[in-house]
């Protein structure tokens, strides 16, 4: 199947809009969220419109057709990731799953293989979204582990000179991110999963920017846990993915407790239910994971495959054309060797807020600020950047208009 | 453009040129300030004469709008008493909540008037009140001093 990319623009609603005083819309921000094509719109809504009952509770007709839409979509998920569907845990986003295996793991009991202790460690690297870096950091703190982590190099590579020294046998938990949402770097995995696990230590990986944009196979990387956010994989807001491997699952304490994932219940004690309900606590966001269900169904059949290589040849296109405007720094890799579509920069001594507020103007939505990495962009010494994210809606006349805006924006500020 | 209604040409002036900007070695009160959502940051300095804003001086990192507002601030404010200030800075803070629907009164606010603009987008009023939130914060912490 070719890959039409104007086509499936006619498939998103909003990019139909316009911005300001006319202007198309060129959204450049599907890093922070994802616009939503009529199929997933229309599977939320008419979630609602027919088939909206309580999950797993009830013996009427509309609780079974609830059932059904919500364990089809566990089940289109767990394909999505080379998964089994059991592996599967609805969260509300990604920061939800990567908190739910943090704050478990700090509820593991001496005697559980999570365990931990002042003596162990916890290792994540320097590129870290928050949300893979706090709920770690707190952990530690609590703890009393030691919190360690890979440096970033100049070239915006992971630094894995020291691995010997950060991951050994006090290493319980390594988290990382699998491609950085600010530098567009994709992270080497095989050698630290193969030293983690040297140690028994499990590995969380922070799919929210790869997922979405290309196959990711859960059995063949060998990692432990995985996390990603619907809303950035064209699905709805308030629906995330926790993947972790069903015998650690069954061993994992549980985090939000309450409803749904009891197995036998008295005032003073409960016992759990199997994962993944044990990690399910309530009522779900039903017609949320049923959007989701829809948006993965709707990137299967355009092809994971297809969507990357067109993501690959827009990155390549956006870094050749910045790379040609003078006093433009690209924050990240200058090739899409091993790198993704979030395209970081600086431009001169404009400022990011000010270069995001003229290519509003254009009707261009880029991202401006640090995106949630703080330690990063102060590692760099960049504390504010602008950034394009591309997407599979996106084309090479969204990145001429946005090179176009770029250099529109040095005329009018006279810099 | 609409843009032009942001950028007048004093904010750019005064992001060219910033005025007082260089930490005074002595001070009543220094704080920082950040702005966690993007990343702009500031140090003010703030020296008091009794009850007259002696001195304002800063350093920082940030978009033009905070820049520029804090650069205004400084020439507005020094030589003012407390209470003049205060008066200033809630007009200012008003201003800057009007959403587009005022223009500001010139005769007070002086330069600030052209910040104007700022109103009309919202994601920029936290940009524009960096340095009016550190100068109120120190003007109180050197006042509390002094008692």
């Amino acid at each position: 199947m070719t890959f039409d990319a104007y086509a499936i623009t006619k498939d998103f609603p909003i990019l139909g809009r316009t911005i300001r005083d006319g202007k198309r819309l060129v959204y450049l921000d599907s890093g922070a969220t994802s616009q939503k094509p009529s199929v997933v719109i229309e599977a939320e809504s008419n979630f609602y419109r027919l088939h909206n009952a309580a999950v797993h509770r009830g013996a009427h007709q509309l609780a079974e057709e609830a059932t059904d839409a919500y364990e089809g979509a566990r089940e289109i998920v767990a394909n999505f990731l080379n998964a089994a569907v059991d592996e599967i845990v609805f969260t509300k986003s990604a920061t939800e799953s990567l908190n739910l295996v943090a704050y478990s793991i700090g509820n593991a009991e001496p005697g559980n293989r999570f365990h931990l202790t002042a003596g162990d460690s916890i290792v994540v690297t320097e590129m870290e979204h928050h949300a893979n870096l706090i709920p770690w950091q707190q952990l530690a703190a609590r703890t009393g582990a030691t919190l360690k982590w890979f440096s970033v190099t100049d070239d915006y590579r992971l630094d894995l000179s020291k691995i010997d020294t950060l991951i050994d046998s006090s290493t319980k938990v390594v988290a990382l991110t699998h491609q950085s949402n600010v530098l567009g770097t994709i992270n080497p995995l095989d050698e630290i999963i193969r030293r983690a696990h040297e140690f028994g230590a499990v590995v969380v990986l922070d799919a929210c920017q790869s997922v979405p944009h290309m196959a990711v196979d859960v059995k063949a990387l060998d990692i432990d846990f995985l996390a990603f956010s619907g809303h950035k994989a064209v699905g709805p807001t308030g629906v995330g993915i926790f993947w972790g491997r069903a015998e650690l699952l069954a061993e994992l304490p549980p985090f939000l407790t309450g409803g749904s994932m009891i197995e036998n219940v008295t005032m003073e004690s409960a016992t759990w239910a199997q994962a993944p309900k044990k990690f399910e606590a309530g009522v779900p966001n039903m017609a949320q994971a049923v959007g989701l269900g829809a948006a993965l169904s709707y990137l299967s059949k355009i092809g994971m495959e297809n969507i990357h290589r067109h993501e690959v040849a827009l990155t390549s296109y956006l870094l050749n054309g910045l790379a040609s405007i003078s006093d433009l720094r690209i924050i990240g890799p200058a090739t899409t060797e091993l790198r993704g579509g979030s395209v970081s920069f600086t431009f001169g001594d404009i400022h990011p807020h000010d270069l995001g507020q003229y290519l509003d103007s254009q009707g261009i939505a880029v991202r401006t600020g640090h995106h949630c990495a703080w330690p990063l962009t102060r590692k760099l010494g960049v504390p504010a950047t602008t950034r394009a994210s591309v997407y599979l809606y996106n084309t090479t006349e969204d990145l001429d208009a946005l090179i176009e805006g770029v250099q529109g924006a040095q005329k009018y500020f006279g810099r | 453009m609409q843009l032009d209604n942001l950028y007048q040409e004093v904010i750019l002036d005064h992001y060219k040129n910033p005025q007082h900007k260089k930490l005074s070695p002595t001070f009543d009160a220094q704080v920082h300030h950040i702005n966690p959502s993007c990343g702009d940051e500031i140090t003010l300095n703030v020296t008091l004469d009794s009850r007259i804003v002696k001195d304002v001086s800063w350093d920082g990192v940030g978009c033009s709008i905070s820049q520029a507002s804090v650069s205004i601030l400084t020439d507005l404010l020094i030589g003012k008493s407390l209470d003049e200030a205060q008066l200033i800075a809630d007009s200012f803070m008003h201003l800057m909540q009007s959403k587009g629907t005022e223009k500001g009164d010139e005769n007070l606010l002086e330069d600030a008037v052209a910040l104007a603009g700022v109103s009309q987008y919202p994601a920029r009023i936290k940009c524009a009140l960096l340095g009016w939130m550190a100068f109120k914060d120190a003007s109180m912490q050197a006042l509390a001093k002094r008692k």
